[in-house]
């Protein structure tokens, strides 16, 4: 897979970019993890999160300038969450129980802050916390002595700062007050503490600093000279804040402690003799997508209390109108993105992961053929990323190196081969023709499903349509293309090309959605259109009427999701047959009925999981136009009925939306039943009825029997096959205790066992089972 | 891979002999494993479970796919 496209695509999915609320935050909080175990009552767990980034919790809570609220999402749906409320909460009732682990720093090294403001105290906590030794110089009486001043005691209790400043002891920082720097080598003096010290940093608060005038550079305004981004200041190992360039910027305590942090980080990377520059987080902003209107508006909670305070109570009921602000939009609507619980990007990652491995186990492979390649992620995602796309490309691959793990396809590529095969494919003009204008391509699942309909469909068509209407029994190849095996796709493809030359270069038909998409780019002169608009221009035949009463709700094929016309032509001939139809949701939000990209054989608990999820929608029965989502939701127990069975009622009568799955067996039947039905009656040819082992007596498989052998792909036909070798050559086992015969033949790469007894009207099928790998005796 | 004790009662029908628990090669994805399961120990035809197919067999033929 190539690198750059893989980066392309991971860029593309949102879900790993902050939410607003932390965008907008200088020190990061993480408001939706804090509100996402508040809501739960958790606040300790919420505290653990606050307390990782904030190193005064306790002043922060009280005086923060919550540049978050007003990037809140929420607001756009009720009023913007009380973040600095909810944290007032969250440090009021949990504070102090987050245990502070200091690192261990390999080569320990001595620091001394000048300033004891929120500044200066931040990056000697934050040193402290990499295992240095900080001794902190303050010049007043008390450590953050502006911040004592600055607020009310209802708004920020003195008690809330010295808690603070005796957690800062805690972490081993001297703090020694009254205790002025100046410039020189006295013993406060700027030359003894680089002597003294690996790093020094100036916190001195916004004021001139000429007593430094010939220790270090100053600017303009008589402020020391600091670089904005590294904090480094004109002699090398003296740092400085960067308040003293920002005059005029209103104070705030939260900026006090973003600048303290970033001067911190800039002396530990020079005692580490790492560079001031590479890799530092400067992003803001965030493109996290958030499907907003999805939420009702909800307004704040408002506090009981006056000043604002909430109760445990009323916090967690605010921290519970976080979203929480994510996209997920994809993985909410499909029941395979799901499945392995993260999101796109991740998934894009790991398959990418998955296709580099040299060695060891690629853990990716049933993920990567477990998607439909269905498009609803694309046409939900906000940038379009389709992980069809992502997961087709790394079948390719794994085909291209030899990585495919041969049983996820190889049943789906042998179905395919049969449905190419003699036994019940054809290409023909209509009888009494010897051109074609146009030509009928049912598609497999059609004469699969419902051979009868093919051949009535085709019989109206060939009534109402002039110049020729020929046909075509054939693959249109998706399985190769799902299955990532281009020669093969590219060779089912010319086959098709020479059968459309042969018949004289007619406009193909087709009924199928998929046989539509697949076959659209055969050749540039071939015209491939799609049944149904064609049916509603020319109609049903006469006084056909819905065999079916009550509401049906319309499933699109997800092949046809952006097909406008065939949806509306489908929709038009079911109101023509009198039916009753809703939708489910619309077309272009169809969904998979998890037979595409053979999901049915790699993954059926995914494929059924897709197809469940879609029955939920609605109690009604389904109108649906594609054979194989009609076979799908009959083989999960859902009423649901072709356009074709509406139009085309059975003759005995039957209800049209029970309708059972013929399985993969009763298909295989299906069309070779159907060859020889047309070939005899339309164009007289002489063929008898194809064997069929399970009606000649010779088989007899109850229903639970033939359900588990669907389930482990194992097909009638197989079963024959096994007893037929068995009671041929003699070799089988027998058990005494019940008399029934264990017979075992190797087909294809499956070893197919089958357990049976024969009786006297023919063989009993107890169970049948199958595995890839062979035994044989060693001697 | 070891055979259930059920398994051993079963008749080879061509040599109608018990089948005998005995070493046999198991192969797949070009790996090979000696792996002792029931045969008749006249014409060496080889008995695998349904438990063992769907079980541990399947999970080695998983894990030699991933490979």
């Amino acid at each position: 897979m190539d690198p750059a496209q893989v980066k392309a695509w991971e860029a593309r999915c949102t879900e790993e970019q902050p939410p607003a609320c932390r965008a907008a935050c200088p020190l990061r909080v993480d408001v939706r993890a804090m509100a996402e175990k508040m809501k739960a009552g958790d606040f300790v767990g919420a505290y653990a999160v606050y307390a990782t980034v904030v190193p005064f919790p306790a002043i922060l809570s009280h005086v923060c300038d919550h540049p978050c609220e007003a990037a809140c999402r929420r607001a756009e749906a009720g009023g913007a969450l009380r973040i600095r409320a909810l944290e007032q909460a969250c440090v009021e009732e949990a504070y102090g129980t987050a245990r502070r682990v200091i690192q261990k720093a390999r080569k320990p090294k001595r620091i001394a802050v000048v300033g004891a403001g929120l500044a200066g105290l931040t990056s000697a906590f934050d040193l402290a916390m990499k295992g240095h030794a900080v001794t902190v110089i303050e010049a007043d009486a008390h450590a953050l002595e502006t911040l004592r001043h600055a607020y009310d005691e209802t708004i920020l209790p003195a008690s809330a700062i010295e808690v603070e400043i005796g957690g800062l002891a805690k972490l081993g920082v001297t703090v020694n007050c009254r205790a002025r720097v100046t410039a020189g080598d006295g013993p406060l003096g700027l030359d003894t503490l680089v002597a003294g010290n690996d790093a020094v940093l100036l916190a001195l608060g916004a004021r001139p600093a000429s007593a430094f005038a010939e220790a270090l550079r100053l600017n303009d305004s008589g402020r020391i000279a600091v670089d904005p981004e590294t904090r480094t200041t004109s002699r090398p190992g003296v740092f400085a804040t960067g308040l003293h360039e920002r005059l005029g910027t209103a104070w705030s305590p939260l900026r006090s402690i973003t600048d303290g942090r970033r001067a911190a980080a800039s002396i530990d990377r020079f005692l580490q003799g790492a560079s001031l520059t590479a890799g530092r987080d400067e992003e803001t902003g965030t493109c996290l997508y958030v499907n907003v209107t999805a939420h009702a508006p909800q307004p704040p909670v408002a506090a009981a209390q006056p000043g604002g305070a909430y109760t445990h109570a009323e916090a967690m009921a605010e921290a519970a109108r976080c979203f929480p602000c994510r996209c997920l939009e994809c993985v909410n609507a499909c029941a395979y993105l799901a499945r392995y619980g993260a999101y796109p990007k991740r998934y894009v990652r790991e398959i990418y992961n998955n296709d580099s491995i040299v060695m060891g186990n690629r853990k990716a492979n049933r993920m990567i053929d477990s998607c439909t390649l269905c498009g609803l992620c694309a046409e939900l995602c906000p940038n379009d990323l389709a992980m069809g796309e992502v997961c087709l490309e790394a079948r390719r691959s794994m085909v291209r190196r030899g990585k495919m793990p041969p049983s996820h396809h190889d049943f789906a590529l042998r179905d395919m081969a049969f449905a190419r095969s003699d036994e019940v494919t054809l290409a023909r003009h209509q009888p009494g023709h010897d051109a074609s204008a146009v030509a009928f391509f049912p598609g497999c699942a059609l004469a699969g499903s419902s051979p009868d309909h093919v051949a009535r469909l085709y019989a109206h068509l060939c009534g109402r349509l002039s110049g020729g209407v020929g046909l075509v029994l054939d693959c249109c190849g998706a399985p190769s293309h799902w299955s990532g095996r281009e020669t093969l796709h590219a060779e089912v493809r010319t086959g098709l090309v020479a059968t459309w030359e042969r018949l004289g270069r007619p406009t193909l038909i087709t009924a199928c959605a998929s046989c539509l998409r697949h076959m659209d780019d055969l050749h540039p002169d071939i015209e491939v259109r799609s049944l149904w608009p064609l049916l509603a221009e020319v109609g049903w035949p006469e006084g056909a009427r819905a065999a079916i009463a009550g509401p049906l709700a319309i499933h699109d094929p997800c092949a046809a999701r952006h097909d406008a016309a065939s949806q509306d032509a489908v929709r038009k001939l079911a109101a023509g047959l009198g039916a009753t139809v809703h939708e489910l949701g619309g077309a272009a939000r169809t969904t998979c009925c998890g037979f595409g990209g053979l999901v049915t054989f790699a993954n059926p608990e995914v494929a059924d999981a897709i197809v469940d999820r879609r029955i939920g929608e609605s109690d009604d029965d389904y109108l649906v136009w594609c054979a194989m989502c009609r076979d799908s939701f009959a083989r999960r127990g859902k009423r649901a009925a072709h356009l074709l069975d509406l139009a085309f009622p059975a003759a005995d009568g039957g209800d049209p939306a029970e309708r059972p799955d013929p399985g993969f067996s009763g298909r295989r039947d299906n069309r070779r039943r159907l060859k020889v039905r047309l070939a005899r009656d339309l164009w007289g040819d002489d063929v008898s009825e194809p064997a069929d082992p399970s009606r000649e007596r010779r088989l007899i498989i109850d229903p639970a029997v033939r359900a588990d052998m669907e389930r482990k792909l194992i097909l009638v036909e197989d079963v024959d096959r096994v007893v037929l070798h068995a009671e041929t050559t003699g070799q089988k086992l027998k058990d005494p205790r019940t008399g029934r015969s264990i017979a075992s033949a190797r087909l294809g790469s499956l070893t197919c066992w089958v357990e049976y007894e024969v009786g006297p009207v023919g063989v009993v099928v107890h169970r049948a089972y199958g595995h890839r790998m062979t035994v044989e005796s060693s001697s | 891979m070891t055979p259930d004790a059920a398994t051993v009662d079963l008749v080879c029908a061509a040599c109608d002999r018990p089948l005998e628990i005995g070493r046999v090669v198991a192969s797949y994805m070009g790996q090979t494993f000696p792996v002792d399961l029931p045969r008749c120990p006249v014409c060496g035809f080889v008995y695998v479970s349904e438990e063992l197919a769907s079980g541990k067999m399947l999970k080695v033929e998983q894990a030699l796919e991933d490979k």
